[in-house]
């Protein structure tokens, strides 16, 4: 519950925003971690849970997609596709050894020209949604996201939505989530806009 | 000489040939001919039924063709009973697919998955190759219609037409001289590729060429055609009677009229 993750989708993309905590207990090990990896060139997955899970699920999903990549002609899935496919696997997993990861997938579907936001938890619960968001940040957000969304908005539009969100939590969270990343998927690919800490930074 | 390396399957010979491989393609050279042809926007795939009895129960499903998925069939050449063998893999391969993607599988992953499965056939087990040649049609978002080829090596191809199954080469010569794709010989006035209705017509003309006898009737002929309909899901016909014996008149007048 620890991490928040934030998602919001616009015309021709979508946004996902993730804070940069990794934290158990009282102790901060890190404050730049990137919480959302790409899986394709037009994919990324927000994820909430372990470190170790949320590196595991989305590395094996994002390698499979590679593998399915190369054995079809350059074929990238589609982000509906993509989602089934990760659903499946936490289903899976789930009677056997659970991935505890909770996440956020979006994508650009370049049949449609679509941003596409699937939410989706560890029990393989999966939902096309318009906008959404895993951990505590849920139960402050969706409110206000549900009330500032519409159809046909455009990143700079679904930007604000985003940003209003994350300072609702700074006001009203208790845990103290100082920097966020907030990355982007249209047409032209996967690209960060903004961090708090660069991730690259060891 | 090729004797000695003739029955184990797995064995390549001397000249480099798995005599196996080439026996199996051989019985399909005796099969009930399958010409498929690639439409405008659609399919055509017209298959010759040897009927070996009179006393034969009327078929209630076909020997010849077979539904894949929603969006893919089949038509075959050769021993029926290993046919079935692979006509489960592939319908196996395209539900597990869509259960896996929620998505149609594409037509080429479906068509190689048959393929790999067969080519184990000719390299472990010390098992006879399958005796089967298909004709893939299938429909997919990425490249829309296609026709596919396999035989019992194992391998497979794409083609605008071709034919498989007894006299196929007479077929494809045919096909040769008949089939216009002219937007790639350069001519793209008269739009490209047959429509449907032509490529029938194209398609009941190479089985008169290959078949004995007196060629054409519509217990000798199945005809099948894939489309599109208007939500963009695939419909799969096989023709009646009464059109398969419209087509069949419609290619003889031409014939006689051709001749004055």
């Amino acid at each position: 519950m620890g991490d928040s993750i934030i998602g919001v989708k616009f015309s021709g993309g979508v946004i996902i925003a993730a804070d940069q905590s990794n934290a158990r207990s009282i102790l901060v090990y890190q404050s730049n971690l990137d919480k959302i990896p790409s899986l394709t060139s037009h994919s990324m997955l927000g994820c909430s849970g372990p470190n170790a899970d949320i590196v595991n699920f989305s590395e094996f999903i994002a390698k499979n997609l590679e593998l399915y990549r190369l054995s079809n002609d350059d074929m990238i899935l589609s982000p509906h596709a993509q989602a089934n496919f990760a659903r499946g696997e936490l289903a899976k997993a789930l009677r056997k050894g659970p991935f505890q990861v909770n996440a956020l997938l979006g994508g650009y579907d370049v049949k449609s020209k679509e941003g596409e936001l699937y939410w989706m938890d560890y029990l393989g619960t999966l939902q096309k949604v318009n906008f959404g968001a895993q951990g505590y940040a849920g139960y402050f957000v969706l409110s206000t996201m549900d009330r500032e969304w519409k159809e046909g908005m455009n990143e700079a539009e679904a930007l604000e939505v985003v940003k209003h969100g994350i300072s609702n939590l700074g006001t009203r969270l208790l845990l103290n989530q100082p920097n966020w990343l907030i990355k982007v998927v249209d047409e032209k690919g996967v690209r960060t806009i903004e961090f708090g800490a660069d991730p690259a930074d060891c | 000489m090729a004797r000695r390396y003739d029955s184990s399957t797995t064995t390549f010979s001397p000249e480099g040939r798995l005599h196996q491989v080439e026996y199996a393609i051989e019985a399909i050279n005796n099969a009930g001919t399958c010409v498929g042809i690639l439409a405008k926007d659609g399919i055509v795939m017209a298959c010759e039924k040897r009927v070996t009895s009179g006393l034969l129960a009327p078929a209630k499903t076909s020997e010849k063709t077979y539904k894949l998925c929603q969006h893919a069939t089949c038509t075959v050449a050769g021993l029926t009973a290993d046919a079935n063998i692979l006509i489960d893999q592939a319908r196996l391969r395209a539900a597990r697919y869509q259960y896996q993607y929620q998505e149609p599988i594409p037509m080429e992953q479906l068509v190689e998955h048959v393929c790999n499965y067969k080519q184990a056939y000719t390299q472990y087990g010390g098992l006879r190759p399958f005796g089967v040649a298909f004709l893939f049609a299938g429909y997919d978002v990425t490249h829309g219609f296609q026709l596919y080829q396999s035989d019992p090596s194992g391998n497979y191809s794409g083609w605008k037409a071709t034919v498989i199954g007894a006299n196929n080469q007479a077929g494809k010569s045919l096909l040769k001289s008949e089939y216009k794709d002219e937007e790639a010989e350069g001519e793209a006035d008269e739009g490209g590729i047959p429509g449907i209705a032509a490529a029938l017509k194209l398609a009941v003309k190479v089985l008169n060429k290959t078949m004995d006898g007196t060629g054409a009737s519509t217990d000798k002929m199945e005809l099948f055609v894939m489309t599109l309909d208007d939500t963009k899901q695939c419909v799969h016909k096989i023709l009646t009677d009464d059109e398969v014996k419209k087509i069949i008149k419609e290619v003889e007048d031409e014939a006689a009229s051709a001749g004055d």
